[in-house]
């Protein structure tokens, strides 16, 4: 078991959004996270990825397993599509961009400025800093955002070879991504709405 | 880490990245005080050294909302946290590249503008020394200012209200060893204590600024 959420609770700002969520994730296995719009799908994403902290609940993976992809891209405009790669590559350890280059088939823009390519090849750049990192457990967050057609089937490919490599991937999306594999997990059952109960300043020790 | 300093260091030289900003600003206020302040040489002389100070902490104040605020627009800030770099690490290293491309600049062309406000010439050397050894603490605590409003709209103003004060201790000193080094007095202490006060804001306040940050990325 790579991933494993129990009895989890999540609050945004003040408010709890999410309860008794129970989720596992295993090697070669891929979740697709369904929800209406302001459910929590990216509060429980956050909290996975450790930027946020949880109500209450476990969450248990190896350490620094999870490569997070959020609704911003994390381009620097100002530099190439390579020197991004390098910069996140460096930062973890890794070397050889070239397979994230070819998953995306970002080598025609490999010296373009970021700042001057269009917000579809933003994405597919943001998406292959996922395979830089390294990392076993991918949580994306509306990752196909400003995606066409033809590279929504390359971010697909890009998923399942991940997954044979023995990965594992937890991806927020409305859209059907053509993976046959993947589980679809509906928050709905798990949505609550009510003000969390809980001092704000608890946490501050721990910090 | 050093992809990350290599990287701002990039970003801060090119187009936009406001390094020139701070050096301009400096140079602007060490060429018109002599106007506010009148032809009197012995005046400006007795003034040179702080106003050099001041002038130098408030082009530094200038930068520091851009230390983690692009980072944070794009969503770069998120990934780094979420990267095996400790944010404390990438506090140190937002610092230090802050004092690369100001507190250095402006400590290396200080002395071309104490000409202007004619420092007597004693000076030259502690002002240089004085602006290397106090300005990492500017970076250190702006730094941490710069976390503490990471996530505001227009936080320059609240920066600037949180970080000045903090300022005040650096600016003394910094200039007392600036003014007594000119007139012949030892500058042992003042050196001393702003070196203490660089050293100590170097070692906690990283701490403090990555603790900001988790709590301001949630």
């Amino acid at each position: 078991m790579m991933l494993e959420i129990t009895s989890l609770a999540c609050a945004r700002g003040a408010v709890q959004v999410l309860q008794n969520v129970d989720l596992t994730l295993s090697a070669g296995e891929a979740v697709v996270l369904r929800g209406p719009n302001g459910a929590g799908k990216t509060t429980l994403l956050r909290i996975i990825a450790g930027l946020a902290p949880a109500l209450s609940g476990q969450i248990s993976c190896a350490s620094d397993s999870i490569a997070y992809s959020g609704h911003a891209d994390g381009i620097k405009t100002s530099l190439t599509v390579a020197q991004n790669l390098n910069f996140w590559a460096g930062v973890f350890g890794q070397r050889d961009i070239t397979p994230a280059l070819d998953a995306f088939d970002l080598h025609d823009l490999r010296d373009r400025p970021a700042g001057e390519m269009s917000a579809g090849q933003k994405r597919r750049l943001s998406l292959a800093r996922l395979l830089v990192t390294g990392r076993p457990i991918w949580c994306l967050d509306e990752p196909t955002v400003s995606l066409d057609q033809e590279n929504v089937a390359r971010f697909a490919a890009a998923v399942q070879a991940h997954l044979a490599r023995g990965g594992a991937a937890l991806i927020a999306t409305h859209i059907d991504l053509g993976l046959a594999e993947a589980r679809i997990f509906d928050i709905k059952p798990f949505m609550c709405k009510k003000l969390a109960e809980t001092d704000p300043f608890s946490d501050w020790g721990a910090a | 880490m050093i992809g990350l300093l290599i990287r701002d260091l990039r970003l801060a030289v090119k187009a936009g990245g406001g390094f020139g900003l701070a050096l301009a600003f400096f140079l602007i206020v060490s060429v018109l005080v002599p106007f506010g302040i009148g032809p009197e040489t012995g005046l400006l002389r007795e003034v040179s050294g702080g106003v050099l100070w001041l002038g130098a902490l408030l082009a530094c104040l200038l930068s520091l909302d851009r230390i983690f605020a692009l980072d944070w627009e794009d969503g770069s800030l998120e990934l780094l946290a979420t990267s095996p770099l400790p944010l404390e690490m990438v506090a140190i290293t937002k610092s230090a590249a802050h004092w690369i491309t100001t507190g250095l600049p402006l400590a290396l062309v200080a002395p071309l503008l104490g000409l202007l406000l004619n420092l007597p010439e004693d000076g030259y050397l502690w002002l240089v020394i004085s602006l290397l050894v106090g300005t990492p603490a500017l970076s250190a605590i702006g730094t941490f200012g710069a976390a503490l409003t990471v996530g505001m709209r227009r936080g320059g103003l609240l920066l600037s209200l949180l970080v000045l004060p903090l300022y005040v201790p650096s600016l003394l000193f910094g200039s007392m060893v600036v003014s007594n080094g000119a007139s012949g007095e030892a500058v042992g202490t003042p050196l001393a204590l702003l070196a203490a006060i660089s050293l100590g804001s170097l070692a906690i306040l990283p701490f403090a600024s990555a603790s900001v940050l988790r709590v301001n990325l949630r």
